[in-house]
C-alpha cells in the first residue's frame, strides 16, 4: 500500500502505562512495530500442556557435535546460571518489557560438546513434539538461554515449565516451551509455527511475522 | 506469497450480544480462508501513530470475498472500545490475512468433532459450524458452550437453529455466573464430569478444538487426555487480557 491509509476517527490510547516506572519515551522506544504494551503473562498454546515428571525429564544437546550431552534435571540446576531481565515480544502483538528469568545461556549449553564446523542451525524440541528453528548466530553470545525460573518462582507449566528457550530478539514462538533438546544442524529446517505460515526468522523489530514478510 | 495488507470495507455491522458485535468486512483480494483462522487489522492514526489486533474470523469459507469477524468490547482497551463506537458501514479498515494453519477444521477431516468455547473463544469455532453446515457435511458434532448469562450467549439464535437442523449437530450451554428461571443446561464452570457427559455421545475417536480463557482451556484439554483423548487430537486457541 503505496500511501499510507489513515483509519477514520482513530486516535488510539498511546501510553497505557503498561511500563511501570519508565518513562513515555522509553515505553515506545522498547516497543516494536505493531506492538502493544501489556503487564500480563498471556497464554497460547497450540494443544495440552505437557507434564513430565522431573525424575523423567532431560535436556539434551546432539547433531553435529563431537560430544553429545545429556543433563537430568539435578544436573541441569547445576549448571552455571545467572538471572536475565529482557524484553518479550509474541506476534499476537503484546510486548512486556524487563520480564525477568533465571537460566543458563545457550553458550553455556554448548560448551563442551564441541561443536562441527558445518553446524549452523538449531532446532528446538520440546514435549508434545513442539520444534522451532534458529540460526546458530542468532543464539549465541547471550542471545538466548535455557529458563527455568520467571520472576523468582518456578517456570509455571502453562508458561513452559519445567524449563523453557528463551530468545529475545525474536518473537515468543522461537522461545520453545516445554524444550528437551536442541539439535544443531548444517541446514534449516522449519519447525511447528514456521511450518504452517509463520516467518521463517520472526524479528520483532522488522514485523517478520508470517511467511513472505 | 507475502501477506499484504488491504483495505477492506465495512459493510454490515450486528450487535450479538450488548458487548459483542459482528463486522462484515469486503475485502477486494481475499484468496478465502479456513474456519479457524484469523485476520490482522491495523489502524493507522492522523499522525501515524498504528497499532495491529489479531480476530478470528467467524464466518465460513463458503462466503466468498467477504469475512465477518466478532469482537467483545474490553473496557479500557485500545482497539475494541474504537470498532464499537466508532466503526459504522462505509468505513474501511485494513486488513491482512488469512494466518493460522493448526487451529483449523475442515469438512475433509472428518469427525466427530468436539467443540469447547468460552465467551468470544466461540468465534473460531462458529466458522467451523457455519462450514460444517454449509459443507453439507453430516460428522456428529457438539458444541460446550460456557458464557456468564444468557444475555451474553454470543450467536445464541444462530446455534439454535443450527441444532435444529437434525444434521447431527448439538450444542450444550452452560451459563457460570447468572442462569434464568426454569434454566435446564448446566450451570458451572466446564468441569471433567461435564466434559465426560458431553464427549459420551461422540465415541473415543473425536477431534477437539477448545478456545477461551486460558483456564477454561487448560481445564478443557488436560480433562480430553484424561479421558484418553491423544494430545494430537487436541487443539487449543487461547486468549488471556490481550486481544483489547
Amino acid at each position: 500500500m503505496g500511501e499510507r491509509f489513515v483509519t477514520r476517527g482513530f486516535v488510539g490510547r498511546r501510553d497505557d502505562g503498561a511500563g511501570g516506572p519508565l518513562s513515555g519515551d522509553e515505553r515506545r522506544r522498547r516497543t516494536p512495530p505493531g506492538q502493544y504494551l501489556t503487564t500480563d503473562f498471556p497464554v497460547l498454546s497450540a494443544g495440552p500442556t505437557p507434564r513430565t515428571p522431573l525424575d523423567r525429564w532431560s535436556l539434551q544437546v546432539e547433531g553435529l557435535v563431537a560430544n553429545p550431552v545429556s543433563w537430568t534435571w539435578e544436573q541441569f540446576l547445576a549448571l552455571p546460571s545467572r538471572d536475565w531481565v529482557v524484553d518479550i515480544s509474541c506476534v499476537t502483538k503484546w510486548t512486556h518489557l524487563d520480564m525477568r528469568w533465571k537460566g543458563v545461556s545457550v553458550d553455556a549449553l554448548l560448551e563442551g560438546v564441541d561443536l562441527d564446523p558445518t553446524a549452523a542451525f538449531i532446532v528446538a524440541y520440546s514435549d508434545g513434539g513442539y520444534t522451532t528453528n534458529l540460526p546458530l548466530a542468532d543464539v549465541l553470545n547471550n542471545q538466548a538461554f535455557v529458563a527455568w525460573e520467571y520472576d523468582g518462582k518456578p517456570l509455571a507449566p502453562e508458561h513452559g515449565g519445567p524449563a523453557r528457550l528463551v530468545v529475545p530478539g525474536r518473537y515468543f514462538w522461537k522461545s520453545a516451551k516445554w524444550v528437551r533438546g536442541l539439535r544443531l544442524q548444517a541446514n534449516d529446517e522449519p519447525g511447528f509455527w514456521e511450518s504452517l505460515g509463520y516467518n521463517n526468522r520472526g524479528d520483532q523489530w522488522t514485523e517478520e511475522r508470517y511467511s513472505g514478510d | 506469497m507475502p501477506l499484504d495488507w488491504q483495505l477492506a470495507t465495512v459493510t454490515a455491522v450486528r450487535n450479538e450480544t450488548p458487548t459483542v458485535r459482528s463486522f462484515t468486512l469486503r475485502l477486494p483480494g481475499w484468496a478465502g480462508h479456513r474456519p479457524g483462522q484469523h485476520v490482522d487489522l491495523r489502524l493507522t492514526a492522523e499522525d501515524g501513530y498504528s497499532v495491529e489486533r489479531s480476530y478470528s474470523i467467524a464466518s465460513e469459507p463458503e462466503r466468498t470475498g467477504e469475512v465477518d469477524i466478532t469482537v467483545e468490547r474490553i473496557p479500557g482497551g485500545e482497539v475494541s472500545p474504537f470498532l464499537h463506537e466508532a466503526v459504522v458501514p462505509g468505513d474501511r479498515l485494513e486488513v491482512r490475512g488469512p494466518i493460522g494453519g493448526y487451529f483449523v477444521w475442515e469438512a475433509a477431516l472428518g469427525g466427530p468433532l468436539l467443540l469447547v468455547a468460552g465467551g468470544s473463544g466461540v468465534v473460531p469455532l462458529m466458522a467451523m459450524a457455519r462450514h460444517r453446515a454449509k459443507a453439507g457435511s453430516h460428522v456428529p458434532a457438539r458444541l460446550l458452550f460456557s458464557s456468564r448469562g444468557p444475555d451474553e450467549i454470543i450467536y445464541r439464535a444462530e446455534l439454535d437453529r443450527l441444532a435444529a437442523a437434525g444434521d447431527g449437530f448439538a450444542v450444550a450451554h452452560t451459563l457460570t455466573r447468572q442462569q434464568p428461571p426454569g434454566w435446564t443446561g448446566y450451570a458451572r464452570r466446564i468441569d471433567e464430569q461435564m466434559l465426560t457427559e458431553v464427549v459420551e455421545p461422540l465415541g473415543a475417536a473425536i477431534r477437539a478444538y477448545a478456545c477461551g480463557p486460558t483456564a477454561l482451556v487448560e481445564t478443557v484439554a488436560n480433562g480430553l487426555v484424561r479421558l484418553g483423548l491423544p494430545a494430537d487430537r487436541i487443539r487449543t486457541e487461547r486468549f488471556g487480557p490481550t486481544g483489547t
